[in-house]
C-alpha cells in the first residue's frame, strides 16, 4: 500500500468517524429519556420557565432542525449557550482547552521519558530482580486511581513538605500574557519577521526530523526541500503579517502558560508555571508510564537481537552508545504510535487530575458543569474532546505511515 | 448412594488435577505464573472479605459515633475514624460490595454484548462488518471516562445504570480482540471444512471458534474488571457514584479529600489502598495470563 | 616453544532453555599463534559461531560459558571486567560478521562508523583524524576513498564486507575472527575477500580465525584446521595433513563432497542424514547415526580426542590406541 493511498483512505475514514461522534453525542443528550431542560432544573421549575428556557436555547425546534443547527454550529464554532449563565459555551471551552493541552503534553512527556528509560533498564536485566521490580511497578501504577495518586502527592509535596503548590495553574493575576509585538511600518523590522521565521524554521525542522527518523540520509535533495518549506512558511506568515501591520500590533499568545511566559520574556513566570504544572503532570504521567515500560521492554528485546547491535558491540562500542543510539532508534516508532493511542486515555485521566488539582482545564470544566446540570456545556465540551482525539489519532496514524519503512512512498 | 460417591470422586479427581497446574505456575521461571497466583489470591481474598463483612466487622460500619470523629489509627480503631466517628476498619472491610457489584455487572454486560457481536460481525464480514467496526472504533477512540460520564448523566445514577455506562465504554475492547482472532481463524482448513459440510453458522461459531477465542477473552475480561473498578471509582469522585448508604470505598475516598489536605490522611488512604489492591489483583492476573498464553522471548540455541 | 597468542582450553558453552539444555560447545580446546590462520569448519548447529562469539563474550542470551579458559596474551579473557572486555573487542580481537548488510548501521555514513569506533577506544582522536584513518583503511581493503561519505545501502555486498574488514583492522587487533565471511557473497567476490584477508594478515601480522561451513575455502588458506560437529571437535590438524590424511569419517565425507574441477567424472557424495537436535543428542559418539564406519562401541561410549600424530587429533574409536587424549 502506498503512502498516498493510505493518507487518502485514512482521512476519508476520519470523516464518518467524526460524524458518528457528533451524532452520538447529540443523540445521547437529546433523544434519550428525560428532557434536558427539565433535568437541569431538576423538575423544580414551572412549565413556563421551562418553555422560556427551551426557546432561549433553541430546544423547542423540531429535532431535525436542532440536529442541523447543532452540526452547523459545531463547524462554525458555535457550541450553544450554557444552561447556567447563558454565555457562549464555545468561549468557555476554548479558554479552558489550552490548560488541558499543556497538561496533556507534559504528562505524555513524563510518561514517555520515564517509561522508555525504565523499559530499557528492564530489558537489559531480563528476568533478574531489577526487571521484575520495574515490571511490577508498571503494573501497580496502572492500578492506582489517578485521583488517589494525585491526592497523596498533594499531601506529601504540598502539605507535608511545602515544596510544591497543591492546586491551580498560576497565582492569581500572574498569568502570562504572551508576546505583544508592536508593529508599524517603521518599527521593529526584526519583530515583523519574527513569526514567519519561527514558522518557517519549524516546518523545515519537522521535515528534517521526520526524514532522519525515516532513515533517510540527509542528502542534497532533502536540504532543498527543507529550504523550500522554510521559504513557504515564511511567505505564508509574512503575508499574514501585512494584515496585522494595519492593526498596529501583533499579539501572540497560545494560552499555554509555559510558552506564553517565554514569549513574554519572563523567566520567573516560566519557572512558576512549571512549578504548578509539575504535580498534575507527574500524577498523570506516572499512571500512564506502565504502558510505555512494557512496550519499550518488548521492543528492545526484539531489537537487541538484531545483527547490527551485536556487530556494534563487537566493535567495542560502549554499552550506553549501543543501547541508546542503535537499539532505541528502532524501538521508538511503536512508542510514537502508542503515544497517539494513549491520548484518549490521557484525556480521560485529565478529567480526574484536573479536578484533584483544581487545574482550570476542560476536564474540570466538565466536572463543574456536571454539578450545575449544564447539559449544553457538557455536550460542547464532550464534542471538543472527541474532535481533539480524532485529530490527534489521525495525525499520529499519518505520521506512523510516513515513518514505517514497510510503506513505500 | 453409589452415584453420589462416584460424582464426589470425579470432582476430587478434578480438584487434584488442578494442584500440579498451580504448582507449576509458581515454579516456572519468570514472573508470569507468580503474577497469576498473587493476583488470584488477592482478588479472592477481597471478595471473600466483602462477602463475609456482615460478620467480621468489629463495629457497625454505619454506626455514627462509635468513636470520636477523626481519630488517628490507634489500638481501638486500627484504621482510625472518619468525620462522623465511624470505624474506618469496618468501613474498609465492608466497602467493596458496591464496587464489586458494579464491576461484575458491567463485565457481564460487556461480555454478553461484546462477544457475540464480535463473533457475528467478523464471521459475517463485508459491509456489515465494516460498519460495526467503524462504530466500535469510534467508541474505542473516545476517552472512556467522558463517555461514561455522559451516559451516567443521561441514564441516571444507580448500580445498573452505572454498570451499563461503564460497559459501553469497554465493549469495543472485547469486540476487537475477538474479531482479530476470528479473522485469523476463518481461513483455517478445519473451519472451512465444517462450512463446506453445511454446518450452521451458529454451530461453527460455538464449537470451533469460541473455544479458541476464549483464552484471550478471559485476559480481556480481567483487564476489563480492573478498568471497571477504576472507572467506577472515578465516577464516584466526580460525584456520579451510586447513591446508597452502604459503605463504599469510592465514596470514602472522595469525601476524605478535603480532610486529607488538613492532615487527616487515614480517611482517604485506606479505602484508596483497597481500591488499588482490588484493581491490582485483576491486573496481575491479566498480565500473568496474557504472558502464559503468549509465551515469547524464550530463545536460545546455537546456529 | 613460545606461548601461543590465544589459548582456549576446555571451553564449554550451554544454552539453558525451558525445553532443555543445549550443549552448543562441548569441551573445545585449541591454540592460535601470531600470524597463524585457523579454519573452523562445521555444519549449522556445530557450535562454531558460538565458539567464535564466546571469544569476545557476546554469546546471545540465554547462552552461558560454563567451563574452560580463554587466554589471550597471557590474560584470562573470561575474568575480565566489563569495561576491559569492551576494550578488548576491536583492539584485541575483532569479529567480522556474516551478513554485512545487517551489520552496518543503515543511518550512519561509512566514515561515521569508523569515527565512532575509533573514538570509542581512543577518545582523544579528533573527527578529522579518524576520517583520515578511515580513508587509509578503505584504501587498504581496496575501496575508493570517496566512499567514506556514502551510506551502507549505496555499496555492494562485497564492498560492505570489505568495509567490515576495514573496521576490523582499524585498531590493529591481534586476532580477527571472520564468521562465514563469504557466505552472503558470490563466488568471485568470495575469492577476493579471502585473498584480502590473507594479505592483511601478512601485512599486519594478524592471527586469523576463519569460521565456515565450506571446507574448500579454508583448505588452502589456513595453517591449521579444526572440524566441529554437534559442539565437539571431531578432528584437528594442520591443513595439508588434513587434506592428505583425513582420519575422521566426517572429515572424509566433507572432503568427498567438494567438487574438483579436474576430475571429469566425479560423483559428489553427500553425508547421509542431518545434524542432530542439540537438545536430544544420541548416546555415544555424536556422529554415529551418520557414520558409515560406526560399530557397537560408538553407540555406547563417547570417544575422546585421540592423538594420532604430533599435531593431529581425532575423536573416533577407530584410532583408539594408547595415544594421548585431550
Amino acid at each position: 500500500m502506498t503512502l498516498k493511498t493510505y493518507v487518502i483512505s485514512r482521512i476519508l475514514l476520519t470523516i464518518p468517524m467524526i460524524f458518528i461522534l457528533l451524532t452520538t453525542v447529540f443523540v445521547v443528550v437529546r433523544v434519550l429519556p428525560g428532557d434536558p431542560v427539565q433535568m437541569h432544573f431538576e423538575k423544580m421549575a414551572s412549565p413556563e420557565t421551562v418553555d422560556r428556557v427551551r426557546t432561549l436555547l433553541g430546544l423547542n425546534k423540531p429535532i431535525y432542525l436542532q440536529y442541523l443547527d447543532y452540526l452547523v454550529g459545531v463547524f462554525s464554532g458555535n457550541l450553544g449557550k450554557s444552561m447556567q449563565d447563558y454565555s457562549l459555551v464555545a468561549d468557555q471551552v476554548f479558554s479552558a482547552f489550552p490548560a488541558t493541552l499543556e497538561l496533556a503534553v507534559f504528562a505524555t512527556l513524563i510518561a514517555v521519558l520515564v517509561g522508555v528509560f525504565l523499559g530499557v533498564e528492564s530489558s537489559k536485566s531480563y528476568n533478574k530482580p531489577k526487571d521484575h521490580v520495574i515490571r511490577v511497578f508498571g503494573i501497580v501504577t496502572y492500578a492506582v486511581p489517578v485521583f488517589f495518586l494525585g491526592m497523596i502527592l498533594q499531601m506529601v509535596f504540598g502539605v507535608w513538605l511545602h515544596w510544591l503548590p497543591t492546586g491551580g495553574r498560576m497565582p492569581t493575576g500572574l498569568a502570562p500574557t504572551g508576546m505583544n509585538v508592536p508593529l508599524s511600518p517603521s518599527s521593529g523590522f526584526s519583530a515583523y519577521f519574527l513569526v514567519p521565521s519561527f514558522v518557517g524554521l519549524a516546518l523545515a525542522g519537522i521535515c528534517l526530523v521526520l526524514a532522519k527518523m525515516r532513515r533517510k540520509p540527509i542528502e542534497r535533495r532533502l536540504w532543498t526541500r527543507a529550504v523550500i518549506l522554510f521559504v513557504v512558511g515564511f511567505a505564508m506568515f509574512a503575508g499574514l503579517g501585512w494584515y496585522f501591520v494595519s492593526a498596529g500590533r501583533v499579539h501572540l499568545s497560545t494560552g499555554l502558560y509555559t510558552v506564553d511566559s517565554l514569549l513574554e520574556g519572563n523567566p520567573f513566570k516560566f519557572g512558576l508555571s512549571l512549578k504548578y504544572l509539575f504535580l498534575p503532570s507527574l500524577t498523570l504521567g506516572v499512571v500512564l508510564c506502565g504502558i510505555f515500560i512494557r512496550l519499550t521492554r518488548t521492543n528492545m528485546f526484539d531489537t537487541m537481537r538484531l545483527d547490527f547491535v551485536t556487530a556494534a558491540k563487537a566493535r567495542g562500542l560502549k554499552d550506553r552508545t549501543v543501547t541508546y543510539r542503535y537499539a532505541l532508534r528502532n524501538a521508538f516508532l511503536p512508542v510514537l504510535t502508542m503515544m497517539g493511542l494513549e491520548f484518549a486515555l490521557l484525556l480521560a485521566g485529565a478529567v480526574l487530575t484536573e479536578t484533584t488539582f483544581s487545574w482550570p482545564g476542560l476536564g474540570r470544566y466538565i466536572f463543574e458543569r456536571i454539578s450545575f446540570r449544564d447539559y449544553t456545556a457538557i455536550q460542547g465540551a464532550v464534542v471538543v474532546f472527541g474532535l481533539f482525539v480524532s485529530i490527534v489519532s489521525l495525525a499520529v496514524d499519518l505520521l506512523y505511515a510516513y515513518l514505517d519503512p514497510r510503506i513505500r512512498l | 448412594m453409589e452415584e453420589k460417591n462416584s460424582i464426589r470422586k470425579s470432582m476430587l479427581a478434578r480438584l487434584a488435577a488442578v494442584i500440579p497446574v498451580v504448582k507449576s505456575l509458581t515454579t516456572r521461571k519468570g514472573l508470569a505464573g507468580k503474577l497469576v497466583i498473587i493476583g488470584a489470591v488477592l482478588t479472592v481474598a477481597i471478595v471473600v472479605m466483602t462477602a463475609l463483612s456482615p460478620w467480621i466487622t468489629p463495629y457497625d460500619p454505619n454506626d455514627v459515633g462509635a468513636g470520636d470523629p477523626l481519630t488517628a489509627p490507634n489500638s481501638q480503631f486500627p484504621l482510625g475514624t472518619d468525620l462522623l466517628g465511624r470505624d474506618l476498619l469496618s468501613r474498609v472491610i465492608a466497602g467493596g460490595s458496591v464496587m464489586l457489584e458494579v464491576a461484575i455487572i458491567s463485565v457481564l454486560f460487556c461480555a454478553i454484548i461484546g462477544i457475540p457481536l464480535g463473533l457475528f460481525s467478523s464471521h459475517t464480514g463485508g459491509v456489515v462488518d465494516r460498519f460495526i467496526s467503524l462504530i466500535m472504533d469510534s467508541i474505542y477512540a473516545f476517552p472512556g471516562i467522558i463517555l461514561a460520564i455522559a451516559l451516567t448523566l443521561v441514564l441516571g445514577r444507580g448500580v445498573i445504570n452505572i454498570a451499563l455506562s461503564i460497559a459501553v465504554v469497554y465493549i469495543p475492547s472485547y469486540f476487537r480482540v475477538i474479531r482479530s482472532q476470528v479473522l485469523s481463524m476463518k481461513e483455517l482448513p478445519y473451519v472451512e471444512a465444517a462450512n463446506s459440510l453445511g454446518a450452521k453458522r451458529r454451530t461453527i461459531l460455538r464449537r470451533y471458534i469460541l473455544p479458541n477465542v476464549l483464552p484471550s477473552t478471559i485476559v480481556v475480561a480481567t483487564v476489563n474488571f480492573a478498568d471497571a473498578i477504576l472507572t467506577a471509582a472515578g465516577l464516584t469522585f466526580i460525584g456520579l457514584g451510586v447513591n446508597v448508604s452502604i459503605p463504599d470505598w469510592g465514596r470514602d475516598l472522595t469525601y476524605g479529600r478535603t480532610l486529607m489536605l488538613s492532615g487527616n490522611w487515614w480517611v482517604s488512604t485506606f479505602p484508596g489502598i483497597m481500591i488499588i489492591l482490588l484493581a491490582l489483583g485483576f491486573t496481575l492476573m491479566g498480565e500473568g495470563l496474557s504472558e502464559l498464553l503468549n509465551p515469547r522471548l524464550e530463545q536460545g540455541g546455537a546456529k | 616453544m613460545p606461548e601461543p597468542l590465544l589459548n582456549v582450553k576446555g571451553l564449554s558453552v550451554e544454552y539453558r532453555t525451558s525445553r532443555g539444555t543445549n550443549h552448543a560447545v562441548d569441551n573445545v580446546s585449541f591454540t592460535l599463534d601470531k600470524a597463524e590462520t585457523l579454519g573452523i569448519v562445521g555444519e549449522s548447529g556445530s557450535g562454531k559461531s558460538t565458539l567464535g562469539l564466546s571469544l569476545i563474550g557476546l554469546i546471545p542470551f540465554p547462552g552461558k560459558i560454563v567451563d574452560g579458559t580463554i587466554t589471550l596474551d597471557g590474560k584470562d579473557v573470561l575474568k575480565l571486567k566489563k569495561e576491559e572486555l569492551r576494550k578488548l573487542r576491536g583492539t584485541g580481537i575483532c569479529y567480522v560478521f556474516q551478513d554485512p548488510m545487517t551489520s552496518l548501521n543503515p543511518v550512519k555514513k561509512i566514515g561515521d562508523h569508523f569515527v565512532e569506533m575509533i573514538r570509542a577506544h581512543q577518545p582523544k582522536v579528533t573527527k578529522k583524524e579518524a576520517l583520515e584513518r578511515a580513508r587509509n583503511l578503505l584504501k587498504d581493503v581496496g575501496i575508493r576513498t570517496e566512499r567514506v561519505s556514502d551510506y551502507p545501502h549505496q555499496l555492494s555486498g562485497g564492498m560492505r564486507q570489505r568495509v567490515m574488514i576495514a573496521l576490523a583492522i582499524a585498531l590493529n587487533p591481534s586476532i580477527i575472527v571472520a564468521d562465514e565471511p563469504t557466505t552472503a557473497l558470490d563466488v568471485i567476490v568470495q575469492a577476493k575477500i579471502l585473498d584480502l584477508l590473507n594479505s592483511l594478515r601478512d601485512t599486519y601480522g594478524l592471527a586469523l580465525i576463519l569460521i565456515t561451513h565450506d571446507l574448500s575455502i579454508v583448505l588452502e588458506r589456513s595453517d591449521k584446521l579444526m572440524v566441529m560437529y554437534a559442539g565437539q571437535v571431531m578432528e584437528c590438524a594442520p591443513s595439508h595433513v588434513l587434506y592428505s590424511d583425513p582420519q575422521h569419517p566426517y572429515t572424509r565425507g566433507l572432503l568427498k563432497s567438494i567438487p574438483n574441477i579436474e576430475l571429469a567424472d566425479q560423483k559428489l557424495e553427500a553425508i547421509a542424514g542431518s545434524p542432530p537436535d542439540l537438545l536430544g543428542l544420541p548416546c555415544g559418539c555424536r556422529f554415529w547415526p551418520r557414520c558409515k564406519e560406526a560399530f557397537e562401541r560408538c553407540t555406547k561410549e563417547e570417544p575422546k580426542l585421540f592423538r594420532t600424530a604430533e599435531n593431529h587429533w581425532v575423536r573416533c574409536f577407530l584410532y583408539d590406541q594408547e595415544g594421548e587424549t585431550q
